[in-house]
């Protein structure tokens, strides 16, 4: 049977991981940008392991530190009463680290390709550090931040192996819509499958399409 | 005493590892002044130091009496307020801005940036994006973005370098007649003496301003820009 619910689930846990994601990750581009520090070029291959790793493996590392018995897991219970495992906030936390490395990714490729030359004559200009930041890095990184944006949204929404491992497929709760899939498939239920999947696609296609779209910059190859 | 004073050390880092790069003069007001020097001899941290983009290690900068940089009293006076405008090299124009875009960037109020794109005969491709303009179209584009910021001082790093040689010869008239007749303060930076004794009232070379540096006294004592007259040596200028 259909459920509205596990489609539910999957659009708050997108929006919640990108507006995450959002925030955090371009002080972090700053940061990395303004360093040559070859810590900073470890911690973020730290980052990127996400995309290389299987799924399973980063969700099992999840329940092995927040379970109740590991350090992470009895510190996060005793201290502040948050049990991550088995429910949203921690589908949440998960949810950023894998997909962590799309946006990031994302806004420092558009930052690197930024011609530094342009805030400088910005500078020459009369302009200060803030009003730069507005109408010169902001305008030329907007395609970047908006690809990186709809790059984590769709991968959050699509996100199948950690999220069944951390959540467990608790309906209403954390059963998205891919776990909602994966069981119809399960009972045989094949209209619902069908229909959950073709939600999926739809969403996944239509975010890519618009970032294809939104990239165009009229460049071609002769 | 007008114009750009500047006595400046830095350490460069180039093809041949680190060397100090050391120049002393001074730019008249309101003319156009050259300064040419082999590739890798400082010729474009200098303008970048002027225009602020850069710190010297020590030295002094005063513009019309006025110091922008100071390592004996640790002044140095943001970019943005310097009011020196810069053309780079490759022109550096705001891709995501039209012609006219550009040229309000900086500007005053809309007529300014009006004015500066007739001024540089763009007026009839102000909706034009950067990457629909020809390499002498942008190089124009870009003063013109300069000039309606209004800047105190107009520093032109290579001018002509991206440009064939017979736009070259046409532009470089052009801009010499241009800037004479705004009266303007200007620098322009070249590695060919040639193209800009065609249009610089007065060439000084990288090898004559790292002289000055040598001859004059160590500012290092001095609170204030007074060394900067000391080194307003005639061989600095020619013409």
């Amino acid at each position: 049977m259909v459920e509205a619910a596990p489609l539910l689930v999957s659009a708050r846990l997108a929006a919640a991981v990108t507006a995450i994601l959002l925030v955090v990750c371009p002080p972090l581009v700053r940061i990395r940008l303004s360093t040559n520090s070859p810590w900073a070029a470890l911690a973020e291959s730290i980052t990127v392991l996400p995309m290389v790793l299987p799924p399973t493996v980063v969700g099992f590392y999840f329940l092995a530190g927040l379970s109740p018995t590991a350090p992470a897991g009895r510190f996060l219970d005793e201290r502040f009463g948050l049990r991550l495992l088995f429910s949203f906030p921690g589908l949440v936390l998960a949810g950023c680290v894998v997909c962590f490395p799309f946006m990031y990714q994302s806004l420092k490729t558009a930052m690197l390709s930024l011609d530094p030359r342009l805030l400088e004559t910005s500078y020459t200009l009369g302009k200060g550090r803030t009003e730069t930041f507005f109408r010169v890095i902001l305008p030329n990184i907007l395609p970047g931040i908006l690809g990186g944006t709809i790059l984590t949204f769709a991968h959050a929404i699509g996100e199948f192996g950690v999220v069944l491992m951390v959540g467990g497929a608790i309906g209403g709760e954390t059963k998205t819509a891919s776990i909602a899939l994966f069981e119809a498939v399960e009972s045989f239920d094949y209209p619902s499958a069908h229909a959950y999947a073709a939600v999926l696609l739809a969403t996944s296609l239509a975010g890519v399409a618009l970032m294809n779209l939104l990239q165009r910059d009229g460049r071609r190859l002769p | 005493m007008d114009g750009i004073e500047f006595r400046i050390r830095k350490t460069l880092t180039g093809r041949g590892g680190r060397f100090p790069f050391r120049a002393a003069g001074r730019f008249a007001h309101g003319r156009v002044s050259g300064f040419a020097g082999p590739s890798g001899s400082g010729k474009t941290t200098l303008l970048r130091t002027l225009a602020g983009l850069e710190k010297p290690d020590a030295g002094e900068i005063s513009f019309g009496g006025e110091t922008w940089f100071s390592s004996g009293n640790r002044r140095s006076v943001p970019a943005w307020k310097r009011s020196a405008g810069l053309v780079f090299q490759d022109y550096a124009l705001f891709p995501h801005l039209s012609v006219l875009g550009n040229a309000r960037f900086g500007a005053v109020d809309r007529e300014a940036a009006e004015e500066a794109l007739e001024l540089v005969g763009l007026a009839d491709l102000r909706s034009r994006r950067p990457r629909e303009l020809s390499g002498g179209q942008r190089q124009r584009a870009a003063l013109a973005r300069a000039l309606a910021a209004r800047p105190r001082v107009l520093l032109l790093d290579e001018p002509f370098s991206a440009l064939d040689e017979e736009l070259r010869a046409r532009l470089a008239d052009e801009l010499g007649n241009l800037l004479a007749r705004i009266g303007i303060t200007a620098v322009l930076v070249s590695h060919l003496r040639s193209d800009l004794e065609r249009l610089c009232s007065s060439v000084a070379t990288a090898a004559e301003a790292e002289r000055l540096f040598d001859e004059a006294p160590p500012a290092r004592e001095s609170r204030s820009s007074i060394p900067l007259r000391i080194v307003e040596a005639k061989s600095l200028y020619v013409g």
